[in-house]
C-alpha cells in the first residue's frame, strides 16, 4: 500500500525522531512511503482560537496535497483528529466539503493505521525499561484511539507498561489554551507529572508530541528525570 | 478584555495555585467516582440509556412549544396557576407579587439553580421578605454569602470545619466538627422554620407534560417540606425541563442520580400536579408554576446550539472537568459553572462578555463523554469561539492568524520562517522568562522544545528523494 504521511509541523521542526521512525516501521512492514513536502500545517491552532476563516484557508493547504492520496496516516491524535473529526465541521457549507469529508475518511492516526488498517500488533520491536502511557485527549475522545498503542506496546520486548492513575485525564497542553491560560495549563500539567511520577516509570510514551512537550517541559523545568517518547520511536527503538 | 473576563483570570489563577483547594475537591469527587462507577454499571448499558435520555430530549426540545402547552393545560385543569415569564425580572416580579398578594412573611426554599439564575433571593429580601434556604449545603453558602460553588453540591469546597466556623460565627452555635453535629444544628433551626413559613418555593427537575406533573429530586426530604407545609407553593421551571410523560422518568430519575451524586437513585423523587385538593387532609391552598425563559428560546433557534437545552443540571460534566476542578466554581462568575456553564453562559448572558469562559478549556471532551443526555458540550465551546470571532475579530490576535494563514499557504515561505526562528531561536536565551520574553506564558513553568538541527523534511529530502 502507499501510505501518505501527514507530518505536523511542530513535529517537523523539534521531533524529527518521530516523523524518521514512523517512515522506518512502515517501510520494514513492505509499504511504500510518500511525503509530499508542500504539507504544512492542518490549520488547528486557528481553529481552535475561533479563526476559522484563516483555518480553512490554511486547511486547504493540506486538502490540495493530499488529494491523490490513498491513505493518510499521522503520528498525532490532535493534528490526526483536526482533518478526520474537524475537517468536515470546517469546510460545512463550503463548496470542499466533499472533499473535506474525503480526506476525513481516508486519515489515520498512526498506532490505529497499524493494529485496525494493517492488521500488525508486533512489530518485533525491544526496548528494556519501565513506561508507562498518556493518551492525548483528541486521539482518545475525537478518534476514540486507547486499545491500539497498548497492543502494540504489549508487544514490546522488555518493556514494562505500567497505567497511571488517573490514565484519562487531560495534560492541560490543549494549544493556544496553554499560553491563554498558562496558570490551568500549569495546574493540570502539575498534576499529570505527579501522576506520571507516582508510577515509577523511566519513560512517558504518547502519540502526541504536543501533550509531551507539555508534559517533558514541565519535567524539565523542574529538573527531574522523565524521558518522554512518541510510540512511534519506541517502537522503531531497534530498527 | 471584559470585566467578567479579568475577573475570571484573577481567580482562576489564585485557585489554581490553591493545593489545599485542588486537594479537597479531587477528596469529594474521589467517592463520587467509585459510587458513580458503580451505578452506571448497574445500567444494562449505560451508553444505550444515554442514547435514549438524548433522543427523549431531542423530541421533546424540537417540540417545547407543543409540550409546554400541553403541560400548562393540564397543569389548570387540576387547579394550578401557570405563569409565563419572559425574563430574569418577570419572574422576580411574579413571585414577589404572589407573595405580596397572599401577606407572607416569611418563605422557605429547596434547592434552585434556576432561581439562582434569575437572583430570585435579592430580590425577595428587597420587597421585605425573610428567605431561608432549606437545602443543607444552600443554607451553609446562604449563611456565608456566597453564591453555590456547584450545581449539585453547592458546599462541596468547604471542610467541615470551614462549615462549624460559619456556624459558630453566624449562629452562635457551639464549636462541634462532626458532621453529624453540624447537621443537628441545622436542622434545629429549620423545623422552626418551616412551621412558621408561609411560602415554599422549589425548583423543578423535569416537567411532565402528559399528566401536568413537576418532578422534584432530592436527598434530604427539606424539599418535601418545602412543598407540603407552607400555604403556597410556588415551582420556579426553565422551559427546557420538559419531559413527554411519566414513563421518561424511569430512565431519567436513575441517570439524574448516577450521573450527578453517584447514586442509583435520590432518597426522595416526589411528583407534585396541584394544591390541597378537596377531601385532602394536608398539602398548600395554592400551586404555582413560574415557566421562564431567560434567553432560553433564543438558544432554541439556533438549530447548532440547540441540544445545549438538553442539560438536566446533573453536574457530571462538572465533576469530570479539570479546568472546574482546578479554578473552582466561584471563578466562574456566573451561576452555571463548568463546561455546561461555558457553554451556555455566552448564549445566555452575552457573547463577548462571557466567550473567555468558551476559550478557558483544553477541549480535552471529558465533559461530552460524561454528558448523561449526550450534549457536545467539547464542540459547542469551539462553535462559541468561532462566533465570537466572528462577532468580533480580535485586533491583535487576528492579525496573528492572517500572518499565520498566510504562511502556512506557502510552503517555501513556511519553511525559511521555520529556519529564520531554527537560527533565532538560542537568542531567546537571553531573555527567557524575563519580561520582554514573548512565549513567557509557556516558558515561566515549561522549557521549550529546541528547533531541531535537521527538520524531518530536510531528512526526507536528503535520504528519501
Amino acid at each position: 500500500m502507499k501510505v501518505t504521511l501527514f507530518i505536523p509541523c511542530f513535529i517537523d521542526q523539534c521531533f524529527p525522531d518521530v516523523g524518521i521512525s514512523v517512515v522506518k516501521i512502515l517501510e520494514k512492514l513492505g509499504h511504500a512511503v510518500d511525503y509530499p513536502t508542500e504539507q504544512t500545517c492542518c490549520g488547528q491552532p486557528a481553529f481552535n482560537s475561533g479563526a476559522w476563516d484563516q483555518a480553512r484557508a490554511t486547511a486547504r493547504q493540506a486538502l490540495k496535497v493530499f488529494r491523490d492520496a490513498e491513505v493518510v496516516v499521522s503520528p498525532s491524535g490532535s493534528c490526526g483528529a483536526m482533518m478526520k473529526v474537524f475537517y468536515p465541521d470546517l469546510f460545512k457549507d463550503t463548496p470542499e466539503h466533499k472533499e473535506a469529508c474525503v480526506l476525513a475518511n481516508k486519515t489515520w492516526e498512526f498506532s490505529s493505521f497499524l493494529v485496525n488498517k494493517l492488521g500488525v500488533t508486533d512489530l518485533g520491536a525491544s526496548f528494556p525499561g519501565k513506561a508507562t502511557f498518556h493518551d492525548g485527549c483528541h486521539g482518545l475522545r475525537e478518534m476514540k484511539v486507547q486499545r491500539e498503542p497498548r497492543e502494540l506496546l504489549k508487544h514490546v520486548r522488555g518493556l514494562e507498561l505500567v497505567e497511571m492513575k488517573p490514565n484519562d485525564t487531560c495534560c492541560g497542553f490543549g494549544g493556544t489554551f496553554a499560553v491563554k491560560f498558562p496558570m490551568i495549563s500549569t495546574a493540570m500539567g502539575e498534576q499529570k507529572c505527579a501522576a506520571v511520577a507516582e508510577t515509577g516509570a523511566d519513560y512517558l510514551i504518547s502519540l502526541d508530541s504536543s501533550c509531551l512537550m507539555h508534559i517533558q517541559g514541565m519535567f524539565d523545568k523542574q529538573g527531574k528525570q522523565m524521558k518522554s517518547l512518541h510510540l512511534a520511536e519506541v517502537l522503531a527503538h531497534n530498527l | 478584555m471584559s470585566t467578567t473576563a479579568v475577573n475570571f483570570k484573577e481567580s482562576a489563577t489564585q485557585y489554581c495555585h490553591d493545593l489545599d483547594h485542588r486537594q479537597r475537591i479531587k477528596t469529594a469527587l474521589t467517592g463520587y467516582e467509585v459510587k458513580r462507577d458503580e451505578n452506571k454499571a448497574r445500567f444494562t448499558s449505560w451508553e444505550e440509556a444515554r442514547q435514549i435520555a438524548a433522543e427523549i430530549k431531542y423530541e421533546v426540545i424540537s417540540h417545547l412549544d407543543q409540550y409546554l402547552e400541553l403541560f400548562e393545560k393540564n397543569l389548570k385543569a387540576r387547579g394550578a396557576h401557570v405563569h409565563w415569564a419572559s425574563d430574569a425580572k418577570e419572574a422576580r416580579d411574579i413571585i414577589c407579587r404572589i407573595a405580596q398578594e397572599n401577606q407572607v412573611k416569611h418563605i422557605i426554599k429547596s434547592k434552585s439553580m434556576t432561581s439562582e439564575e434569575i437572583h430570585l433571593n435579592e430580590a425577595l429580601e428587597k420587597n421585605g421578605f425573610d428567605v431561608f434556604e432549606s437545602d443543607l449545603g444552600e443554607f451553609i453558602v446562604q449563611l456565608r454569602n456566597e453564591p453555590p460553588y456547584h450545581l449539585v453540591f453547592p458546599s462541596m469546597h468547604l471542610t467541615r470545619h470551614q462549615i462549624s466556623e460559619t456556624f459558630t460565627a453566624k449562629l452562635g452555635s457551639a464549636r462541634v466538627t462532626e458532621p453529624e453535629q453540624l447537621t443537628m444544628i441545622a436542622r434545629d433551626i429549620m423545623r422552626q422554620k418551616f412551621c412558621l413559613a408561609d411560602m415554599g418555593i422549589s425548583g423543578v427537575n423535569f416537567g411532565v407534560a402528559e399528566t401536568g406533573m413537576i418532578s422534584v429530586t432530592e436527598n434530604e426530604g427539606n424539599a418535601r417540606l418545602t412543598t407540603a407545609l407552607p400555604r403556597i407553593h410556588v415551582a420556579l421551571m426553565g422551559i427546557e425541563k420538559m419531559v413527554r410523560r411519566m414513563e421518561d422518568l424511569a430512565i431519567f430519575l436513575p441517570m439524574l442520580a448516577t450521573a450527578g451524586a453517584g447514586q442509583a437513585l435520590t432518597c426522595y423523587n416526589t411528583l407534585f400536579g396541584a394544591a390541597k385538593l378537596p377531601g385532602e387532609p394536608d398539602g398548600p391552598e395554592q400551586f404555582h408554576v413560574v415557566l421562564l425563559d431567560n434567553g432560553r428560546t433564543a438558544v432554541l433557534a439556533d438549530a447548532e446550539q440547540r441540544d445545549s437545552l438538553h442539560c438536566i443540571r446533573c453536574g457530571a460534566c462538572l465533576n469530570v472537568c479539570p479546568i472546574f476542578r482546578n479554578v473552582g466554581g466561584h471563578s466562574y462568575g456566573t451561576v452555571y459553572g463548568g463546561p455546561i456553564g461555558s457553554v451556555i453562559t455566552p448564549n445566555l448572558r452575552g457573547l463577548q462578555d462571557w466567550k473567555h469562559l468558551s476559550f478557558a478549556s483544553s477541549l480535552c471532551g471529558a465533559c461530552s463523554q460524561a454528558c448523561p443526555v449526550k450534549i457536545d458540550l467539547a464542540h459547542h465551546l469551539l462553535q462559541n469561539r468561532r462566533n465570537s470571532v466572528k462577532e468580533k475579530p480580535p485586533a491583535f490576535e487576528g492579525l496573528l492568524w492572517h500572518g499565520f494563514s498566510f504562511v502556512m499557504q506557502k510552503p517555501a515561505l513556511y519553511r525559511l520562517g521555520a529556519k529564520v526562528g531554527g537560527l533565532l531561536q538560542p537568542l531567546h536565551e537571553f531573555v527567557k522568562g524575563s519580561a520582554l520574553d514573548p512565549a513567557k506564558g509557556w516558558t515561566e513553568t515549561r522549557e521549550t522544545p529546541q528547533i531541531a538541527k535537521q527538520t524531518f523534511t530536510q531528512w526526507w529530502k536528503e535520504n528519501r528523494q
